[in-house]
């Protein structure tokens, strides 16, 4: 009993809170690992573009809520999603053919490419405050929690509670929908495929007679898809600031470079490790070993590896141990 | 003469902008954006040095800028001896453990060759090293912190003249940037970029949250100051004899003697705060002027051209039998010493440290702008950059206000559209940085004032 007891503690506290943390990182890894692997620089910017899709659902989800159009149970965020993508491709696009095309045909080194896209950075950071303000905006509406701690308690009789945010679940499920999509279009469709092989190897993919252009608009737009999805996601489930999503960033960087920059699968299993180091290093466990340890040897410390002002810092510092014995990353870098 | 004559328009400009500042706003706003202006541009010349001298690419900026702050605080503020008692033996004994730590890795990488067991090894003295120290540390931590939290509870620092700390903090963050060039320099461009930019995060965070140190977020204000202070200078003779003598003509038309007093009064008060900021411009002027003076003595020096050819082709000036990784490190931790220098500076003129206000918007970031916009590789440019985006980085808002309002004057006063821009003028600054570097970076990507080598 007392061992199911942590176990459940272990499921609540550490398993589901990381498991959506980490999918949402995930999506945006695999926005920055696309980009990296097909226009080949670093985009400063991931942060901000999610907090610009992210904005466009909001004010969608706000205009449908006026008009009384609901899900019922479901946020009717998930309704306003596809109008924020819509709009999110327009603008990525359009950022596209003013800033960044003019260094991809110039043949600019990266390193412009970057500091190009911290000018983008700049710019939509500005959109956004100035659109929808720079304090927390919440946009969930339905049915909060799928099961409470208290009726989980009641219906099985264990001491620990088990609660189930809707908002969990539907980051998940719309993860692994997304993911799997995705990956059958990298790897099964004739232009997926021609992604790849512009990833390989640009000159040799332009002889074989594959359109850049196609690529580029393609990757905006799949990009666009998944800025969009995991701001929202993030939103939903915690809340929407655009401060903070400037600092999620930092820890998409480290999933995507964890994961081997340039290889999607390995971005979408770098947000996991990057969520679960960072919840699993961070957590107090000392009522996890209350339950499993006799009662003479309970701790009496919170056994806390690390402070939870460090939760950032774990993320970062795997990713100089990831950089220094490993720059490929984990999965090897570099393939689409 | 001729071929300096951009560079003299340029810095004429910026120098005229201040003063209608001056005349239009207020002599105080137009100092204190001064004082900025400086140390912004002692930023830009470290980052300057990096990017433009040897190419590369750091935006860990924020992490020494705060380092700089920090030995601000370790220099001036005066020890606290209870602190001490109770807990700076723990934090002493820790100190040692660290450097034992240290020595012990440093024995093993130089004495068994690279296998997977002095791997593994390392890595199990490390994490056992840091279980050890937390555990020895934690009693002293809770003692320090315990005494007198709402005053002190941290360690305090030497008590010296806050002076001092200008060249500690650029011991400091030369220091973190020696451990992060050992670690990170080997990095292709982007992947150094983003080390840095996150180190420069860890760095915030272990100064934001070692309260035993830093006194975390409850902040350390009331540091001393190199220049007098305003209360003192209002009731001392010869500057009340100043301000009437530079006033004397205004002076003289008031008859009533109390009115008189009154004015004068006024006017001490207004002058004092204006001579304090005075005398911050001159200590920084003066670091910017040596600082200068030096680098551009070591750009036209061979170490110059040397790093310039390491920087255009990095291979051939390996061939020529520089030492490329050597002088990468040498580079990056001179750069950041500058930066250390300029973050001590601006602890000392605000007189107070808060951890919680270092952002990589306004501190890497921004300091980037500055650098791209000034023109990369040329001193003056940077110092130009850093003068001129600092002035539009506070002018914005009063800038973007008198647009909106000219765009918006058919609308009504109580217009929806119209009141929303008012109340989000201040991030119009951001819109005009960001659109100031993309056409910078488009029409002139080598900046207002490029890179210029002569051969003397």
């Amino acid at each position: 009993m007392d061992f199911l007891n942590a176990l459940i503690l272990l499921l609540n506290y550490i398993f589901i809170p990381a498991l959506t943390y980490g999918s949402q990182l995930a999506l945006g890894a695999i926005f920055v690992t696309l980009i990296y692997g097909i226009l080949r620089f670093a985009n400063f910017a991931t942060g901000d573009m999610m907090s610009f899709g992210t904005m466009i659902t909001i004010l969608f989800t706000w205009y449908f809520q006026s008009l009384g159009i609901s899900l019922g149970v479901f946020p009717t965020a998930l309704l306003a999603i596809p109008f924020g993508i819509f709009f999110m491709i327009l603008y990525m696009l359009s950022i596209d053919k003013f800033v960044f095309k003019y260094y991809r045909t110039n043949k600019s080194p990266p390193v412009q490419l970057a500091m190009v896209s911290i000018g983008v950075m700049f710019v939509t950071q500005a959109v956004v405050r100035i659109i929808i303000g720079p304090s927390d905006q919440r946009f969930f509406d339905g049915e909060k929690f799928i099961i409470k701690a208290r009726e989980f308690k009641e219906m099985t009789g264990f001491n620990e509670g088990l609660a189930l945010k809707s908002t969990q679940v539907i980051t998940v499920l719309v993860t692994i929908v997304l993911v799997s999509l995705l990956f059958w279009f990298l790897n099964k469709t004739k232009t997926g495929k021609s992604m790849k092989a512009y990833s390989d190897n640009e000159d040799l993919a332009l002889l074989s007679g594959i359109d850049p252009k196609k690529i580029v608009m393609i990757t905006w737009i799949i990009a666009g898809i998944l800025a969009t999805i995991g701001g929202a996601l993030y939103g939903l489930d915690k809340s929407f600031k655009p401060f903070t999503y400037f600092n999620n960033m930092l820890p998409i960087f480290a999933a995507a470079i964890v994961g081997g920059i340039g290889n999607p699968f390995g971005a979408f299993l770098g947000g996991y490790v990057i969520a679960f180091s960072e919840i699993f290093l961070t957590y107090a466990y000392k009522k996890f070993f209350m339950y499993i340890l006799p009662e003479s040897m309970e701790p009496e410390s919170l056994v806390q590896l690390l402070s939870t002002d460090y939760k950032f810092a774990v993320s970062f510092s795997i990713l100089v141990i990831v950089l220094l014995y490993r720059p490929s990353g984990i999965f090897k870098g570099k393939v689409l | 003469m001729r071929k300096n004559l951009n560079v003299i328009a340029a810095y004429s400009i910026m120098m005229a902008l201040i003063i209608l500042v001056g005349i239009f706003q207020s002599w105080n706003i137009a100092l204190s954006i001064f004082n900025l202006c400086l140390i912004s541009a002692v930023m830009t010349m470290g980052a300057n040095i990096q990017w433009g001298y040897a190419g590369l690419i750091n935006f860990g900026i924020m992490g020494y800028t705060a380092l700089g702050g920090l030995a601000a605080v370790l220099i001036s503020v005066d020890p606290v001896q209870e602190a001490w008692s109770a807990g700076g033996f723990d934090i002493l004994m820790s100190l040692w453990l660290i450097i034992a730590m240290v020595l012990i890795i440093r024995f093993i990488l130089k004495r068994f060759n690279k296998s997977k067991t002095r791997t593994y090894s390392i890595a199990v003295i490390i994490i056992s090293g840091i279980l050890l120290i937390r555990f020895s540390a934690e009693p002293g931590i809770e003692a320090i912190e315990a005494v007198n939290p709402a005053k002190t509870g941290f360690l305090g620092g030497f008590g010296l003249p806050i002076i001092f700390s200008w060249i500690v903090g650029a011991f400091f963050a030369g220091g973190l940037a020696f451990i992060i060039g050992k670690v990170a320099l080997g990095l292709r461009a982007d992947y150094l970029a983003i080390a840095t930019l996150l180190i420069s995060e860890i760095v915030i965070a272990i100064i934001k949250h070692e309260d035993w140190l830093t006194r975390g977020v409850k902040n350390v204000i009331g540091l001393k100051r190199p220049a007098p202070y305003e209360v003192d200078l209002q009731s001392t003779d010869w500057f009340i004899n100043l301000v009437e003598k530079f006033n004397f003509g205004k002076l003289e038309l008031i008859s009533n003697l109390s009115d008189r007093q009154a004015e004068l009064n006024q006017l001490v008060i207004e002058g004092s705060s204006i001579f304090v900021k005075l005398c911050y411009s001159g200590l920084f002027l003066t670091v910017v002027i040596i600082l200068l003076i030096l680098t551009q003595k070591a750009l036209y020096s061979p170490w110059g051209r040397m790093m310039r050819a390491i920087r255009d082709n990095e291979e051939a000036a390996n061939a020529m039998g520089k030492n490329v990784v050597k002088q990468h490190l040498l580079i990056f931790i001179l750069g950041s010493a500058i930066v250390g220098i300029a973050g001590a500076m601006l602890v000392t003129q605000d007189g107070l440290f808060t951890p919680g206000s270092y952002r990589p918007m306004r501190y890497t970031f921004l300091i980037w702008v500055m650098v791209i916009v000034g023109g990369s590789g040329n001193n003056f440019g940077a110092i130009l950059g850093g003068f001129a985006v600092w002035f539009l980085w506070i002018e914005a808002a009063p800038i973007a206000l008198f647009l909106i309002n000219f765009f918006t004057a058919g609308m009504s006063e109580t217009h929806a559209l119209k009141l929303h821009l008012i109340e989000s003028v201040p991030y119009f600054r951001f819109l005009m940085m960001g659109l100031g570097l993309l056409l910078i970076m488009r029409y002139r990507p080598k900046g207002i004032l490029p890179e210029k080598i002569e051969i003397k």
